[in-house]
């Protein structure tokens, strides 16, 4: 039977496309999203770009050798990055607390501010609250993106996504949250702050007096008072909240914006891809295509797996007497492991590709080590534009 | 580098707590412990807290809920049960039970008060889940808790991942600020002080790749750091290299590829400079990634605590490979 072969993205087209103003790379954890934001930052600094990206949880020896050695939430240069093509590489950490605090502190007055960052409930939420990453990310896009137009600093925004274990969770946090907030016992606890202050319980249904005296009840009287200053606080600065995230959603679906699928060629990994491929249409939302990343590649191609392995056979026939297995049968037995699990990644790319006919697909070969350097991620890009 | 005896990280231990940076084989690696430890008799419960029916998918059965279901009944008497927490379903049992709410949790459900309670403070969602991993814990046949025998003679408890694991057992810190009196907060400390204690152990699952190792590190110290007892290092999917040793040596030598060239010739296969550059190469390649894997099987020694290995199964864990790797853990000492 005729493999499907894929027809690979042109990287190299879209990164000159100076209509190309935003690059996201999603998938499930532990692909290669990093590996490929940075990747593509690179050569797209290296084809003349001015380049910020957005890494969340980079590999520390990777971060190192981009120069992010504090978590400061500030791109920073990349030096020896496309100087010579009159490009430059920017890079940062994102710092979801700080993101967070950051929005605090702008959408609300210094006092008001003040208390929210105090409240017990805002450190939990701002730092463990489940989709906090994927909305600060989020949040943090838009406001790279604000600034690349106003000052003009950078022409090209490529963004990681947070290594959640499902590639949709990038999509729907920040809507989670924002349900969350516009909860009905949310929404009744901030009418009263609306209604003017302490009374709250006056104001309340039956209902919601339930509701919060049972809960004063288990968890102590003080947590509902806490929490209704923190939602009250929350409430003034909501509309805010609420509207960025919109603004950035719908950026999502400008034509300047291409999303990259990544993949590692495994059956979960490529289930989430097609989770997310689906999705991206649905939303309309412009995919650029998918990279199966580390894909086992022969460098002996020539030679089948069982004819490896019958040579290797014959190797340690002659050898009956020697001291175990020599070297070359070791070789030819690695080139026949090698080859089930190339055979492998291929047949999972090909049945993706089968399923998948208008979605462009590129592959990147495994390095035999992680990539953490420069070099390692020019070589990355160099697969990943063919 | 020599590591400490298996048996600081077994002995006496009742609760294991399993956790790993996110797939890394977490929930396999607790499923074959629970499975190896029923295989020698014990009554073991397997929990997991985050939803996602990896227990259920493990043991190839229907979707766990909130009851113990039974997985696997060993012929040594040993017995191996599931459960899937869920936070919801537990605060409005804990609802129940201490304040018969009745019909008002209902109505509390459905004013989302309970999603909210779940979702906006994390540490109360934590208390619930680990709450019902104490019960079981301390349950016995008697009458109150603390009389006649324990029920579960192991709990094995399939935890949040690396990031998130120091700050989800440590419930007490979390609720303190939250939930300053009532029973959140008591519970919570009887809960910690289980966790602390010596029945209790948290394993940590990595590979040999740099992140999980990397993760896997800052998590020993930040667990040790809050007073959590750390049991096995368990470094799963190791893979049994072809060349090894004096193969690799002979690798780099620079008549390897006259030699490879020699022997391709002797058997027949074609042998141009293609083919025996690739399958110098490739040999280099593993010989690289060794180097990596040595390094960082040094790493793991030297966090200080006792090391399990387990294979990578080539055919995934389906199909009875969890029980492989139960019967590899039984053999390297667990009990
Ligand atoms: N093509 C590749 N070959 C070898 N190692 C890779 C490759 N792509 C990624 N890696 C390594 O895999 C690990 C995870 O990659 P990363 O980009 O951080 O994943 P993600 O951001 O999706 O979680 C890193 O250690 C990285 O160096
Ligand atoms: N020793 C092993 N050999 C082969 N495959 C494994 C092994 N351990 C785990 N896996 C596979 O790796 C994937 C992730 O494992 P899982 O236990 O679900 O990880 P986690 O719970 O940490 O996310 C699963 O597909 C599982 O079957
Ligand atoms: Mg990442
Ligand atoms: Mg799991």
């Amino acid at each position: 039977m005729a493999r499907a072969l894929p027809s690979p993205m042109d990287v190299d087209a879209l990164l000159a496309d100076r209509d190309t103003g935003i690059i996201v790379c999603c998938g499930s954890g532990g692909v290669g999203k990093t590996t490929t934001a940075a990747a593509l930052g690179v050569r797209a600094a290296e084809m003349g770009r001015h380049v910020v990206v957005l890494t969340i949880d980079p590999a520390r020896r990777l971060a190192q050798s981009l120069g992010l050695t504090e978590l400061d939430n500030t791109p920073r240069p990349v030096v020896g990055v496309g100087e010579e093509a009159g490009g430059s590489l920017d890079a940062m950490m994102l710092d979801m607390k700080r993101t967070f605090d950051e929005v605090v502190l702008a959408h609300s007055t210094p006092e008001k501010a003040a208390q929210i960052l105090a409240n017990p409930f805002y450190t939990a939420v701002s730092s463990s609250f489940a989709g906090t990453q994927e909305y600060m990310a989020m949040e943090k896009l838009g406001q790279l993106r604000a600034e690349a137009e106003r000052d003009g600093t950078w022409d090209l925004v490529v963004v990681d996504t947070p290594p959640s274990r499902s590639a949709l969770d990038f999509l729907d946090a920040p809507k989670r949250l924002g349900s969350f907030l516009d909860g009905r016992f949310i929404r009744l606890l901030m009418a009263p702050a609306k209604a003017g202050g302490k009374a709250y319980l006056k104001v309340f249904s039956f209902g919601a007096n339930l509701a919060a005296s049972t809960l004063s009840r288990v968890l102590g009287g003080q947590f509902l008072q806490d929490v209704q200053t923190f939602v009250a606080a929350l409430d003034t600065m909501f509309g805010g909240f609420r509207e960025r995230a919109d603004v950035t959603y719908a950026l999502l679906k400008e034509p300047s914006t291409a999303f990259v699928v990544v993949a590692a060629p495994e059956r979960d990994a490529l289930r989430e891809a097609t989770y997310f491929v689906e999705r991206l249409e649905a939303e309309g939302m412009p995919l650029a295509g998918v990279v199966v990343n580390r894909m086992q590649v022969l460098a002996a191609p020539g030679l089948s797996g069982s004819r490896a392995e019958a040579a290797a056979e014959q190797l340690d026939d002659r050898l009956d007497e020697g001291p175990g297995p020599g070297l070359t049968a070791s070789l030819l037995r690695l080139h026949a492991d090698l080859a089930e699990v190339a055979t492998r990644h291929e047949a999972r790319v090909a049945r993706f590709v089968t399923s998948h006919p208008g979605v462009r697909v590129s592959t990147v070969p495994a390095g035999a080590t992680d990539i953490h350097d420069l070099d390692g991620l020019r070589t990355v890009a160099a697969a990943l534009a063919g | 580098m020599a590591t400490p005896p298996l048996d600081d990280a077994f002995d006496g231990v009742r609760l294991h707590v399993v956790t790993g940076k996110g797939g890394v084989g977490k929930t396999t690696v607790a499923s074959a412990l629970g499975l190896a430890l029923a295989r020698q008799g014990q009554r073991v419960l397997l929990v997991e807290v985050e939803g996602r029916q990896g227990i259920s998918q493990t043991f190839g059965v229907p979707p766990l809920g909130t009851d113990e279901v039974r997985l696997v009944q060993d012929p040594s008497g040993g017995e191996l049960w599931g459960l899937s927490v869920d936070a919801k379903a537990a605060l409005l049992e804990y609802l129940q039970t201490f304040y018969k709410l009745g019909r008002a949790g209902g109505a509390l459900e459905k004013m989302g008060v309970i999603d909210f309670a779940t979702t906006i403070a994390p540490g109360v969602r934590d208390v619930l889940l680990t709450g019902k991993v104490y019960e079981a814990v301390g349950r016995t046949d008697g009458s109150r808790r603390g009389q006649g025998a324990h029920v579960w003679d192991a709990v094995v408890l399939d935890a949040p991942p690396t990031g998130r694991v120091a700050r989800f057992l440590g419930v007490n810190e979390q609720v303190a600020d939250l939930a300053r009196v009532g029973p959140i907060h008591a519970q919570a400390e009887s809960i910690t002080r289980m966790l602390r204690d010596r029945i209790s152990r948290v394993h940590v699952v990595t590979l040999l790749e740099e992140m999980p190792v990397q993760e896997s590190a800052d998590a020993v110290a930040e667990l040790v750091a809050a007073g959590f007892p750390v049991g096995a290092v368990v470094v799963n999917q190791v893979r049994e290299p072809v060349l090894a040793g004096p193969g690799l040596a002979a690798l780099t030598g620079e008549d390897a590829e006259e030699r490879v060239r020699a022997d391709l010739a002797l058997v027949g296969v074609r042998n141009g400079a293609r083919t025996v550059g690739g399958l110098v190469a490739e040999g280099r390649d593993l010989a690289a990634r060794l180097a990596l894997e040595t390094e960082l099987s040094d790493e793991v020694a030297a966090l200080g605590h006792p090391v399990l290995r387990l294979p990578s199964l080539p055919g995934g864990t389906e199909d009875g490979g969890v029980s492989v790797l139960a019967d590899e853990l039984a053999e390297q000492g667990v009990r």
